[in-house]
């Protein structure tokens, strides 16, 4: 690399985009164990397509960013020549309430979103537990809360989506309307791929009516067994809960499991009042009914403090093998992990307690992810130190046959490799 | 209307050796399974949208995933095109056949794999018709929610091939939001499953960009599905307005009052004497328009939403409103709108089956525009729609013995269409682009959309060889993506700039 090179691509930059627009990177635009040399801001999808057509052109690496709150998730990227900053293109550009739509900017603040649509007695339903997480940044990392039960992750929610690929071109798929099939979906091929395919610039999502009136349904147990057997209960009752989550401190800890109910007010309470009363039958245990949320909802386990967090999986009715497989990892490797998470969806967080040593971390991640995988499941490591991400694959395996399709799809879209390189699966 | 052969695609074709695929195809597939007689293959030559018919070259009747594997295989092998087809209900010539072509037909491949109720699933061969998930599922308390109104005869298959929703859509999503997995032969005749049995596992969600790519990235052999857990409560109305004005205001203040029902449809006066003709529905007599709502859910949900939804529908204007008391007059309501369609033939001797979509609050508007264009033209367009979701479905009647008719009829439905795309809506709702509406793709996307969208087939058929022709007007070759360069770069190689 030569500083005449450098300087040439810079001077690009700032010709196409104007000085303001390119700053030089500092040590808190660190994205994992790589510095960029430059942040490029964008404000919208005609800056954000000037500056990947001059990258093409220079041959740099970008890695995209919206609030940051989520830039250390995946591998570190090989290489990282700028950050495109997006968090200027924050505007909610169109809120259809009559049609339940919105789209807005991939840096809108995904509160600033929930804030516009409420006005009209709206949600997108979509919770972030970062209070600076970006829209893009939550397509990227497919990230969604507890009542992704009910309403689907961000893929079932996104109708709508543009895009700019690695040369700069500029692509819309779907559009403004909930049913739609012409061509193919971008927006789920987008949905979770961090970045690795093109950079989100705009959103279309389809919105949910507000609920009137919520309430939690609350159950704590001793054991693994007896939890799962709640979460199961939940699952199959006619309630049909928004969320069906699970709380259980570290190590042997009572294990709270919590429904959400949402709908119209005055019969929500009485819809939650039953589901206590049968599941408390069923149980033998007393069912606890609030109009609050406790205060884990919807927060990753062992934050604030924690020092990693992994996923895991498997099928929801194999919940308390997950959870008694994590248990013996626990005692294994003696390092407490609190877990939290979709005990209706098969899928929990856990938080690795600050002061465990990275080998103790990445022998804990290797036992989960072993018996996990017995169940057809997976873990993965959602953030942790670059001392740890050296010692584990972050991701885990993906089947082979998928894992070839998926490189012939960053093939097509990234041929050079440069978008945010080596921080997805498998390398890609 | 005239039989139409589309334009052979650019790509494929090129080195095709159909003589050396048949008698691959022979070595490797049971007799019964492949048909080659002229005669016989005719029986496929169109699916539901019958204006467009190709005779293929040969017929396959899988009755396994290795024997679409074996299929595949010697398409690839011999560089011949192939098209999957299921039930055959398609409504945009998606599985119409290539004369070229091998037609893989796997209405055969009917067996419901697996009923994993516990994890609330079901594991189907893609010839299992829809309804058939639903029935089974329903001792244990479930269903299969994606219900397009062909549901008794269309198959998951197809459903996944074409993202058909159906008319509940609008609470509980398309079939897309209902597939946990799909095990797919890739154009190479490779088997892979994309999608899995846990939720949310890392990699690229390439199952959300197969399922509605009309056939073209694969063929499916099996399908996970998800199950829904039966609601507690179904409380149906029907409501009879002067116009579709006053129906459409009612739906209005129903969305806007927060309620989300299972199914809002709506008919005009022309599809509702259609359908009284046809199946005595006995829907309110001198309706302009009626609006059939349904509600689901927790008993009490649904009993004071119910109650809304009936003051709203009162208060703007509808001059008689009936509720079901029973499953028997839940069917009653619904027949009329269910047998719409076909209803149509008794007032027409011909017809086209639109299928576009709006945002819903342009209803009124595009309403208006179609009585217009209806006056303007003399040719009739009858409305039958889910008005929940803006999903269209005019009916532009024609007589083809009429010189001319059929041609004004194409007219006025691609004028339609062009309504559609102008107040932001899409071509297809559910039915698809096929090779119908391949024209207007254009209309709706650019071309660096629909060059990047390509990237995908690339990705999954670099030889061109699945279901080509369909979705897409002229696709590029791969390798040959518009704007995006491989290799060194000229101002490299000038020595003008080094890649860092």
């Amino acid at each position: 690399m030569s500083t005449a090179t450098e300087e040439t691509a810079l001077n690009a930059l700032r010709g196409a985009l104007g000085d303001e627009w390119v700053t030089e990177a500092s040590a808190t635009d660190r994205v994992g164990a790589s510095r960029p040399k430059w942040v490029v801001h964008a404000d919208g999808t005609e800056r954000a397509s000037t500056a990947l057509r001059i990258a093409a052109e220079h041959g740099m690496s970008v890695v995209p960013r919206g609030g940051g709150s989520k830039l250390d998730r995946g591998e570190s990227p090989e290489r990282v020549d700028l950050l495109l900053d997006l968090s200027a293109a924050d505007e909610v550009v169109e809120h259809a309430a009559g049609d339940l739509v919105v789209r807005a900017e991939a840096g809108t603040p995904l509160r600033e979103v929930q804030r516009t649509v409420a006005e009209a007695g709206q949600q997108l339903s979509l919770e972030d537990p970062h209070p600076t997480a970006t829209l893009g940044g939550v397509i990227a990392t497919r990230s969604a809360g507890p009542c992704r039960y009910l309403h689907g992750g961000v893929r079932d929610l996104i109708i709508g989506i543009t895009v700019v690929c690695a040369d700069g071109t500029v692509a819309s798929s779907g559009g403004k309307v909930v049913k739609n099939v012409a061509g193919y979906d971008l927006g789920k091929l987008f949905t979770g791929s961090y970045g690795t395919l093109g950079v989100v610039t705009e959103a279309i999502f389809r919105l949910h009516p507000l609920a009137e009136e919520r309430r939690w349904v609350a159950v704590t147990l001793p054991d693994p067994r007896a939890a799962a057997e709640a979460a199961r209960l939940f699952r199959v009752s006619r309630a049909m809960p928004t969320a069906v989550e699970l709380d259980r401190p570290a190590g042997r800890a009572p294990i709270t499991v919590c429904a959400e109910l949402e709908g119209r007010s005055g019969v929500t309470g009485e819809r939650a009042a039953e589901l206590a009363r049968s599941l408390g039958e069923e149980l033998g245990r007393t069912c606890e009914v609030s109009g609050t949320a406790p205060e884990w909802w919807g927060r990753l386990p062992g934050e604030p403090g924690a020092s990693a967090g992994i996923r895991m999986a498997s099928r929801p009715s194999e919940l308390v093998e997950l959870l008694e497989g994590a248990g013996r990892v626990e005692d294994e490797t003696g390092v407490a992990l609190p877990l939290r998470g979709s005990a209706g969806l098969g899928v929990l967080d856990g938080g690795v307690p600050a002061g465990s040593s990275d080998e103790s971390v990445a022998a804990l991640v290797e036992g989960v992810r072993a018996r996990a995988a017995a169940l057809d499941g997976y873990t993965t490591v959602s953030w942790a130190p670059e001392s740890v991400k050296r010692l584990v694959d972050v991701w885990g395996p993906v089947p082979s046959g998928a894992l070839t399709l998926m490189r012939r799809t960053k093939d097509q879209f990234d041929p050079e490799r440069r978008l945010a390189p080596g921080r997805f699966v498998g390398g890609l | 209307m005239e039989s139409t052969e589309p334009a052979p695609p650019t790509r494929e074709g090129t080195g095709a050796d159909l003589d050396g695929c048949v008698e691959l195809l022979r070595k490797l597939l049971p007799e019964e399974s492949l048909i080659t007689d002229r005669q016989r293959v005719r029986t496929y030559e169109c699916d539901g949208l019958a204006s467009y018919r190709t005779v293929p070259a040969a017929v396959v009747l899988p009755e396994s995933t290795e024997q679409v594997r074996s299929a595949v295989a010697a398409c690839s092998e011999h560089g011949v095109p192939f098209v999957a087809r299921g039930s055959g209900t398609g409504l945009s010539a998606g599985a119409l056949p290539r004369a070229d072509g091998v037609l893989i037909v796997i209405s055969k491949m009917r067996r419901i794999l697996e009923l994993d109720i516990a994890n609330e699933r079901a594991v189907v061969e893609p010839g299992v018709i829809n309804l058939d998930v639903t029935k089974a599922a329903e001792p244990y308390g479930y269903y299969f929610a994606p219900d397009p109104s062909s549901q008794q005869v269309c198959s998951v298959g197809g459903n996944v091939a074409e993202n058909s929703g159906g008319a509940h859509c609008l609470k509980y999503g398309f079939t897309t939001n209902h597939v946990l997995a799909v095990q797919v032969v890739t154009a190479d005749g490779e088997l892979v499953e994309l999608g899995g049995a846990v939720h949310e596992a890392p990699g690229y969600d390439l199952l959300g960009s197969f399922i509605g790519s009309e056939g073209t990235l694969g063929v499916v052999t099996s399908i996970t599905v998800r199950l829904l857990r039966s609601p507690e409560s179904v409380r149906t109305l029907l409501a009879g307005f002067p116009s579709t004005d006053e129906a459409g205001a009612a739906v209005s203040a129903i969305i806007a009052a927060g309620v989300t029902p299972a199914a809002v449809e709506m008919m005009d006066a022309l599809s509702i004497t259609a359908a009284e003709q046809a199946v005595r529905c006995g829907y309110p007599e001198g309706a302009g328009a009626v609006l059939i709502v349904e509600l689901d859910g927790p008993h009490p949900e649904v009993e004071r939403t119910f109650t809304e939804v009936w003051q709203h529908c009162d208060g703007h204007g509808a001059f008689e409103i009936r509720t079901a008391a029973d499953e028997t007059e839940r069917a009653l309501i619904w027949k009329g709108r269910k047998s719409a369609f076909a209803a149509v033939g008794r007032i027409s001797r011909d017809y086209i089956v639109q299928d576009g979509v709006i945002p819903r609050t342009a209803l009124p508007e595009v309403l208006r525009r179609i009585a217009e264009l209806s006056a303007e033209s003399g040719v009739r367009v009858a409305n039958v729609f889910h008005a929940g979701d803006g999903n269209l479905h005019p009916l532009v009647l024609f007589d083809g013995s009429e010189p001319g008719a059929a041609e004004r009829a194409e007219e006025v439905s691609g004028a339609i269409l062009e309504l559609c795309v102008e107040q932001g809506g899409s071509i297809t709702g559910e039915h698809g682009v096929g090779a119908d509406k391949v024209r207007y793709m254009g209309r709706m996307f650019t071309a660096e959309d629909l060059d990047v969208m390509q990237c995908v087939r690339c990705a999954f058929d670099p030889g061109g060889l699945c279901n080509p022709g369909k979705v897409f007007p002229t696709p590029r070759l791969c390798g040959e993506t518009p704007g995006r360069r491989r290799g060194v770069h000229p101002l490299t190689e000038a020595g003008l700039a080094e890649q860092f």
